[in-house]
């Protein structure tokens, strides 16, 4: 049972945060708001949500990317902000895509710093003005971005240690295709994933089709 | 790595050093590259990443009931405090509603969490800075603990005891007896670790005063938790964002004052006296609530008891659609938040409607303060970064993911 403030309250909130120059949209769900703002304008924005007396939002609690490549633009970086003088918090959400950086918040909480670190190294959404930008969780010399959904559950390469030459060495992955646990039920499951909607769903038999 | 054993100093006299990977007070898996000028640190730079494992990944391919066991595996010191923020995160998104003996033991667990947790970072820390024995001592308390970990889920870790609308099975009533005569026993054990440590003049002269966090600057980087009391800063989520049924329970939250490691130390220990009043309330509770559920029987997304099963057709296609299609969420997306032992530990969840998470951020407490690293060292000696990243409390299984 998580703490739940009222709809009402929260629309109101999202009302006024709408306002903001910057911010495209609000919506509140699941006793949460949401905020769409445009990526180029996070700075002003997440500034006037820390510094404005009605939002007092003291704290970046969390940054993050997401990834959706049916999009034109396929990535999300989503801020998470709380305010504890207000007791609130807000999620807020720019769009962005491989080529375009979004600025970094950094002069506005410090804390951006490893954060945007972790999503560039995740996702390879570039942070315009980040001091250091250098990944963080992965291994020297990796290649890719491991959680974009193009990017294989089992990676490209795998290490062992040889014997022979006395060191770690790296090698392409062997294994044969990872399980892909698919319990998705055809009848009920389907309606969710439709080829072309994420990743392509074909229902077991429908790939022999006009084949015949 | 002849290389890097070469301290060579550069031209204006200064060093670069590694601390760790393997390093005793690395505190797991972490390296340090330190700019050192004599004694005194220049900069630090954590090279972190070592134990990544790509839960996040691994969470994306898999049903959300086969995810829980993941969650164990991030701060492998208070496991079932991680299994809660997934399962709240799940419990949001569902609008599902938990019973009440359900909740009790959840906090109950977590609570336990909470000492496993600060035992081992209180004790190490002492070890950090030369004491020998109060781990020794703290350890033992732990074994104790894990033991009721066991006994509740059988085993002593990786327990994924929690789910989504409750807690796997009941507690059996000896052990609520126990654990209750644990708390009986535990301020006797604490009392006298904190006879070897609180007042004692080494820990003290290489903590108070070290890794000052001033109120602001707990806030510019996202600190919370310990990090964030020990600086003055009143916020805890189980009183100001009361989840579970923490708003029927009982206890202080304890404040440092100066932001210094040893008030951060201070704290920690205050906070355990206070997990043993709650628990002492969640087992009055359990003994009175004996027989009710513990986890929700909404069928599509708990399972059926075992006899059910045998009886019931119902049941057993229930079970059966439960362990291979598992169960779908709307789509949507949530963030779900719990005052872990180190902080704010938060999951934010991405459901496009199937029966797999889209997408899963652990938010882990223990990633900004390692961030802090820096900062806090700056103009430090060398000795005091490991008495600071002790006060830091950190545990690689969450930093890393």
């Amino acid at each position: 049972m998580t703490w739940r403030v009222s709809d009402k309250e929260l629309e109101k909130l999202g009302k006024a945060a709408a306002k903001l120059k910057g911010v495209t949209g609000y919506a509140v769900a699941f006793g949460e708001v949401t905020l769409e703002a445009e990526a180029g304008a996070i700075v002003s924005v997440l500034t006037q949500l820390k510094d404005g007396a009605a939002f007092q939002f003291q704290q970046m609690i969390d940054l993050c990317g997401a990834d959706y490549p049916t999009r034109a633009k396929r990535f999300d970086v989503v801020y998470h902000l709380l305010s504890m003088t207000k007791n609130r918090r807000v999620r807020v959400k720019v769009q962005t895509d491989e080529a375009t950086p979004v600025p970094s918040v950094i002069p506005v909480y410090p804390v951006a710093d490893w954060f945007e670190r972790e999503a560039f190294d995740m996702y390879g959404v570039a942070f315009a003005g980040h001091p250091d930008l250098r990944r963080l969780l992965t291994d020297y010399g990796f290649e890719g971005y491991p959680l974009r959904k193009d990017f294989p559950m089992t990676g490209h390469v795998e290490v062992r240690y040889d014997d022979e030459q006395k060191r770690v060495v790296y090698e392409p992955v062997k294994a044969v295709e990872y399980r892909h646990w698919d319990f998705l039920s055809p009848w009920e499951g389907a309606e969710y994933a439709k080829p072309g909607e994420g990743y392509p769903y074909v229902i077991p038999g429908d790939d022999k089709a006009g084949k015949a | 790595m002849a290389d890097d054993a070469q301290v060579l100093p550069t031209e204006d006299g200064k060093f670069t050093i590694n601390f760790g990977p393997q390093h005793p007070a690395a505190h797991g898996v972490l390296r340090l590259v330190l700019e050192l000028d004599g004694e005194i640190v220049e900069r630090v730079d954590p090279h972190i990443g070592l134990l990544h494992r790509g839960t996040e990944k691994l969470i994306e391919y898999r049903p959300y009931l086969q995810n829980i066991g993941y969650f164990d595996r991030l701060d492998y010191v208070a496991p079932m405090n991680q299994e809660h923020a997934f399962v709240l995160a799940i419990e949001k998104l569902m609008n599902l509603v938990v019973p009440k003996r359900g909740q009790v033991i959840r906090v109950l667990y977590s609570e336990i969490g909470r000492i496993l947790n600060h035992l081992l970072n209180v004790t190490t820390q002492a070890m950090d800075v030369g004491a020998l024995t109060p781990p020794l001592w703290g350890f033992e308390e732990r074994e104790k603990l894990m033991v009721f970990y066991e006994r509740a889920c059988g085993a002593r870790m990786h327990a994924n005891y929690f789910r989504p609308g409750g807690v796997r099975q009941d507690l059996p009533y000896a052990l609520i007896n126990d654990i209750d005569a644990w708390c009986d026993s535990f301020p006797g054990v604490l009392k006298d670790i904190e006879g070897l440590v609180t007042g004692n003049r080494i820990f003290k002269q290489r903590n108070v005063n070290i890794g000052v966090v001033s109120q602001q600057q707990a806030l510019d980087w996202a600190f919370t938790g310990v990090m964030l009391r020990g600086s003055g800063v009143a916020w805890d989520l189980r009183r100001n964002q009361p989840y579970e049924c923490y708003d029927d329970y009982e206890f202080d939250i304890p404040l440092g004052k100066n932001g210094d490691c040893y008030d951060r130390y201070l704290c920690r220990v205050e906070e355990m006296r206070q997990s043993i009043r709650i628990m002492k309330q969640c087992c009055e509770a359990l003994r009175k609530s004996q027989g009710e559920l513990v986890l929700s029987d909404d069928h599509k997304v708990a399972p059926p008891r075992r006899s059910e099963m045998k009886r019931s057709m119902e049941a057993m296609i229930h079970h059966f659609k439960l362990y291979t299609e598992g169960f779908h969420t709307p789509a949507g997306e949530v963030y779900a938040a719990i005052e872990a032992p180190k902080g704010e530990f938060g999951v934010y969840l991405v459901s496009d409607g199937t029966n797999r998470p889209y997408r899963c951020k652990i938010r882990a407490p223990g990633f900004p303060h390692l961030a802090a690293m820096d900062w806090m060292n700056r103009g430090h000696l060398l000795a005091d970064v490991s008495a600071i990243l002790g006060s830091l409390d950190i545990v690689f299984g969450e930093i890393d993911r």
